[in-house]
């Protein structure tokens, strides 16, 4: 294998490119799906995700959470538990806040998807709460970061200026092992232009 | 038991009317699996523990959302997200009790998907059940978690009949505090039951906690006047504030006239399979006022006849200790 050919390159090629999941990409549930009894939902959907319509292949049972990272190579979506008990998959559909490990993808269809790669402005300006988040050291490992960032985004979209309670309540379905919940709130809270 | 990642292969049907939702069901029956905001399904599917063969997504059935102001009360689509309940303007001016119960409901991101029908019909959260042993539940014969040396702080204090799991429900209290009537749609009818009937215990149906058969669904929630603006309390006790299912739970409503209460109705969580009424409790303090002599009045009261296993009993203080902050906040 060269070393150009890495396995991110080669499965979005594979998606990118209309050949179907099953052709060795290394999803074991690929075959199994096509021998699925006839019936139910399209596979072929067209999403919306961070702005643009994407046509990708989608196995019935597949979630958000996997359709993002290993379809559409959007990793910034980090899986953590997966069971929806650590919000490090939070992403936003229209406008609210969805653990996307617990999300079915075909639930999705028709709605707006915004990751964290869909945040920052076309110039490369980062948003508001990313650059807080920079200003204040809110992440320590970093791990937990994208779902901190959209429940923030979120937030002020809805609310502007929080307060600090606010911003505790609206960031608690997401866990930082580092335990920097308060750097985090810190960056809500300048984000917000609370603090100078 | 390995974790999985992914979920196996399934059908996946998205009607857009109830009917369509209904046929599907009934042909289904248990193959199928009626899903609203997946939160208690995921789980299953991922671990393997459950299988079913295909999901009946219901959330594009525009008739089953939204709340309305009905002639007697209110009406709450199925799948109104507990986020929407909470911040409902009628519901949280005339059943603050309701408002409340659905707003400490694990997480901002479960309830904004989390819908009222799955938060009252989700299975109970024994580990051992979940974790896909062959309990009473899964319909072997033995319960993992009442011998002496299971981990069952959880589990409950009063009606085991072989399982001993709790209601995980936060919002189940509430309405049977509140009187509710669940609307359950079947092929070519439906049918009202009250919520105080709508949960059952394991000796009447141990694989099921709610009277609903396979082919039904759960379409609406109404909630009658009756307890409109009512004094209420309510309060979740768990482990953390966010994610954890309750250790104990009390939804109280109440009408007072003249300092004392004309009729009350308390009815405490996670201490049984269903959502228990503290009948001898509200029997004591008709008439009584509210204050901290009536509470001292019925202290103990609510936890008399629990059954406590190895290691639950500080959940019949707690249930005490929560009647006693109903009656005096």
């Amino acid at each position: 294998m060269t070393p150009k050919l890495t396995r991110r390159r080669f499965i979005k090629s594979v998606i990118f490119f209309g050949a179907a999941a099953s052709s060795g990409a290394g999803f074991y549930l690929a075959s199994a799906a096509a021998q699925r009894p006839a019936g139910g939902v399209e596979r072929l959907v067209s999403l919306n995700v961070n702005g643009r319509t994407r046509r990708v292949d989608v196995m019935p049972q597949e979630t958000l959470a996997h359709t993002l990272r290993y379809k559409l190579g959007l990793t910034g979506t980090k899986l953590g538990c997966n069971r929806g008990e650590c919000g490090a998959c939070t992403v936003t559909v229209d406008d609210v806040t969805n653990y996307a490990c617990s999300t079915l993808t075909h639930s999705v269809k028709g709605r707006q998807v915004v990751t964290v790669e869909g945040l920052r402005a076309a110039d490369g300006t980062l948003h508001a709460v990313q650059q807080a988040f920079i200003d204040e050291l809110s992440p320590q490992c970093g791990f937990c970061t994208p779902g901190q960032i959209m429940s923030a985004v979120a937030l002020l979209k809805t609310n502007p200026r929080p307060t600090r309670e606010e911003a505790r309540q609206a960031l608690s379905g997401n866990l930082c092992r580092c335990g920097a919940y308060d750097h985090y709130l810190n960056g809500v809270m300048r984000a917000s232009g609370q603090l100078s | 038991m390995p974790a999985y990642d992914n979920m196996p292969a399934m059908e996946l049907y998205q009607p857009v009317q109830v009917e369509d939702a209904l046929s599907l069901a009934s042909r289904l029956a248990d193959r199928g699996w009626l899903l609203g905001g997946g939160q208690d399904t995921y789980g299953w599917i991922k671990d393997r523990a459950k299988r079913p063969e295909a999901l009946i997504d219901l959330n594009g059935i525009e008739s089953m959302r939204g709340i309305r102001e009905t002639s007697d009360g209110i009406e709450i689509g199925a799948l109104a997200t507990l986020t929407e309940i909470s911040t409902n303007p009628l519901i949280s001016e005339r059943y603050a009790l309701l408002a409340k119960a659905a707003s400490v409901v694990a997480s901002p991101q479960i309830r904004n998907v989390g819908t009222i029908a799955g938060n009252v019909s989700q299975d109970v959260r024994c580990w051992y059940y979940r974790r896909g042993l062959d309990c009473y539940r899964a319909g072997g014969n033995l319960c993992y978690a009442d011998t002496p040396e299971a981990q069952n702080r959880e589990h409950a204090l009063f009606n085991a009949s072989r399982c001993v799991a709790v209601t995980p429900s936060d919002t189940g209290p509430a309405l049977v505090a509140l009187e509710a009537q669940m609307v359950i749609s079947r092929e070519g009818g439906q049918r009202v039951v009250a919520a105080e009937d709508f949960f059952v215990g394991p000796a009447i149906n141990i694989t099921r906690t709610t009277v609903m058969e396979p082919g039904e669904i759960l379409t609406a929630v109404r909630i009658p006047a009756k307890w409109a603006n009512a004094e209420y309390f309510y309060e979740k006790v768990a482990d953390r504030n966010v994610w954890d299912f309750a250790l104990v739970s009390l939804a109280a409503v109440m009408r007072t006239e003249g300092g004392n209460i004309q009729d009350s109705r308390l009815v405490c969580g996670a201490v049984e399979c269903t959502p228990r009424r503290l009948r001898s409790v509200e029997q004591a303090i008709q008439g009584q006022p509210r204050n901290q002599a009536t509470a001292d009045m019925v202290a103990g009261m609510a936890s008399e006849g629990a059954q406590p296993l190895t290691h639950n009993h500080f959940k019949m203080p707690l249930m005490d200790n929560l009647v006693q902050r109903a009656l005096t906040a």
